[in-house]
């Protein structure tokens, strides 16, 4: 509880004595181009091929002749939308953005830059933060979108190539029943997410105390715990909304 | 002028500084002095307000700094540069970008201002030539001078120094020292530097304060510390060979 307090203190003080406009959308650009345009081959790479193991995997558990071939599709854009889009790419979001935060971070405690940045009278966790966290809110739903179609994409292609499905019946089953309200569900989690791995990642690697060993300590909290928030969270989105 | 009133200090149960009193003057060097673990570099965060004493208050030119609010303290703090013992230099910005940190995000200065001005404090160091560098290219007594340039370039009133030769080799050391006096000077501002060089205290210590497990125990010049009468101080400045030769002749 006394780690929690200290969390909700430090996202306090991000909007606390704050820099100019200008100072924080260059570091907000600076940051989307780390975090986005730098992550979307990987996410692109897994998303496609879980959308082709789902399509392969549903289609191989689907024995009944009397099932039609299109619920593979269906199965495997339910399983993308809710869950495979927005929460798993959280988890690898997690591993490479917020394990990069909570390093970088962590490195500039241990020598001194925060201090630095402190004794020049700029807010340092303001400074450092809340671009980090602007920036992983606009482009992690960008990217959960990218990984959505990519998966869909994997699961089409791979249906073609080993004969599992044919094209009219996996449009049709992405077609099929599809409710709108599970985009939103998506877009939800997908901010909330954002919010989660980078505030969190952020706030392990600000109190840092030590050297390298401490860092890496840091590092390894950050992306635990937010996978943590991620998985409690996920069920209480879903609870709510769906 | 800096003064600092009855400052303490304690992290658990170890007391590491108990009622410092001191008055650090304008358009000197002042020098913090003692052995490693006597509180020397606390007592500098404690002036600058990266650690918040227990007890006591520092004032900046009779401006309250302990007890300011944020926006005051905030204000002094864009008065104040400081050099850190590991140069504390921005890992994802050029040696330029670094010493114009300070000026884009406390000025509205033009970008071609900020760079001249840049540039001038690098040639004041002597690194004019190195402004495009990487911090990872430079070596560690030119970290150091880039960090005195950054420290310059918003015309402080105040310049902290934290072990500022630390790593450094002897002829390094006294071309840092040499520079942080010279801008004292120059620019006549306060200058407090925590060290434990004895080449430092000899060559540039103007007002000297001396620190013993938390407490001060001495206080004077360069000219008048090898005859202090204070054991503990005799102990630090003697333990170099060649300071010990002097005290023989």
């Amino acid at each position: 509880m006394r780690e929690f307090g200290r969390y909700v203190m430090f996202i306090g003080s991000l909007f606390v004595r704050r820099e100019s406009f200008g100072t924080y959308y260059k570091l907000v650009l600076e940051e989307c181009v780390q975090i986005g345009v730098n992550s979307a081959f990987l996410f692109i790479l897994v998303s496609s091929f879980i959308g082709a193991v789902t399509t392969v995997q549903t289609a191989f558990n689907m024995v009944s002749p009397l099932i039609p071939r299109f619920v593979i599709s269906q199965v495997v854009r339910e399983m993308t939308v809710l869950e495979l889009a927005p929460t798993v790419m959280a988890l690898i979001y997690a591993g490479k953005i917020g394990s990069s935060m909570a390093g970088g971070i962590g490195t500039m405690r241990i020598t001194e830059q925060i201090d630095a940045l402190e004794v020049m009278g700029i807010n340092s966790s303001s400074y450092l933060v809340l671009p980090k966290i602007i920036a992983s809110m606009m482009m992690y739903p960008v990217l959960v979108i990218i990984s959505g179609v990519c998966s869909l994409v994997g699961g089409y292609l791979i249906g073609q190539a080993i004969h599992i499905i044919t094209p009219t019946e996996y449009v049709a089953g992405l077609r099929f029943a599809f409710n709108q309200q599970e985009i939103f569900v998506a877009v939800v989690k997908a901010l909330v997410f954002a919010f989660l791995i980078s505030s969190i990642s952020s706030f392990k690697g600000y109190y840092t105390k030590g050297g390298a060993l401490e860092v890496g300590i840091a590092t390894t909290e950050a992306v635990t715990t937010s996978v943590i928030a991620i998985l409690i969270a996920d069920y209480f989105i879903v609870d709510l909304i769906l | 002028m800096i003064k600092i009133k009855d400052i303490s200090k304690t992290f658990g149960d170890k007391m590491v500084l108990e009622g410092i009193d001191a008055e650090f003057e304008q358009g000197k060097t002042n020098l913090i002095i003692g052995s490693s673990g006597t509180g020397k570099s606390v007592l500098l965060k404690c002036i600058v307000g990266l650690i918040q004493p227990d007890q006591g208050l520092v004032f900046y030119d009779l401006r309250n700094f302990t007890e300011a609010d944020k926006e005051m303290k905030s204000e002094i703090r864009r008065e104040i540069g400081m050099l850190f013992q590991g140069g504390a230099l921005f890992d994802s910005k050029n040696v330029e970008e670094n010493v114009m940190f300070p000026l884009e995000v406390l000025t509205k200065m033009p970008l071609d201002e900020k760079r001249d001005r840049a540039n001038d404090c690098l040639k004041r160091v002597g690194l004019e030539n190195a402004n495009k560098k990487a911090v990872s290219e430079i070596s560690g007594g030119m970290k150091k001078r880039v960090g005195i340039a950054r420290a310059i370039v918003n015309n402080p009133n105040y310049l902290f120094c934290d072990e500022p030769n630390s790593g450094l080799d002897p002829q390094t050391s006294i071309l840092i020292d040499e520079l942080i006096h010279e801008i004292t000077h120059e620019l006549n501002i306060t200058t407090i530097v925590v060290t434990h060089d004895m080449n430092s205290v000899m060559g540039i210590g103007e007002n000297i304060i001396f620190l013993y497990k938390g407490h001060k125990l001495w206080e004077g010049n360069s000219a008048d510390i090898t005859n202090s009468g204070v054991g503990e101080l005799d102990d630090f400045v003697f333990a170099n060979k060649v300071m010990s030769k002097m005290r023989g002749s």
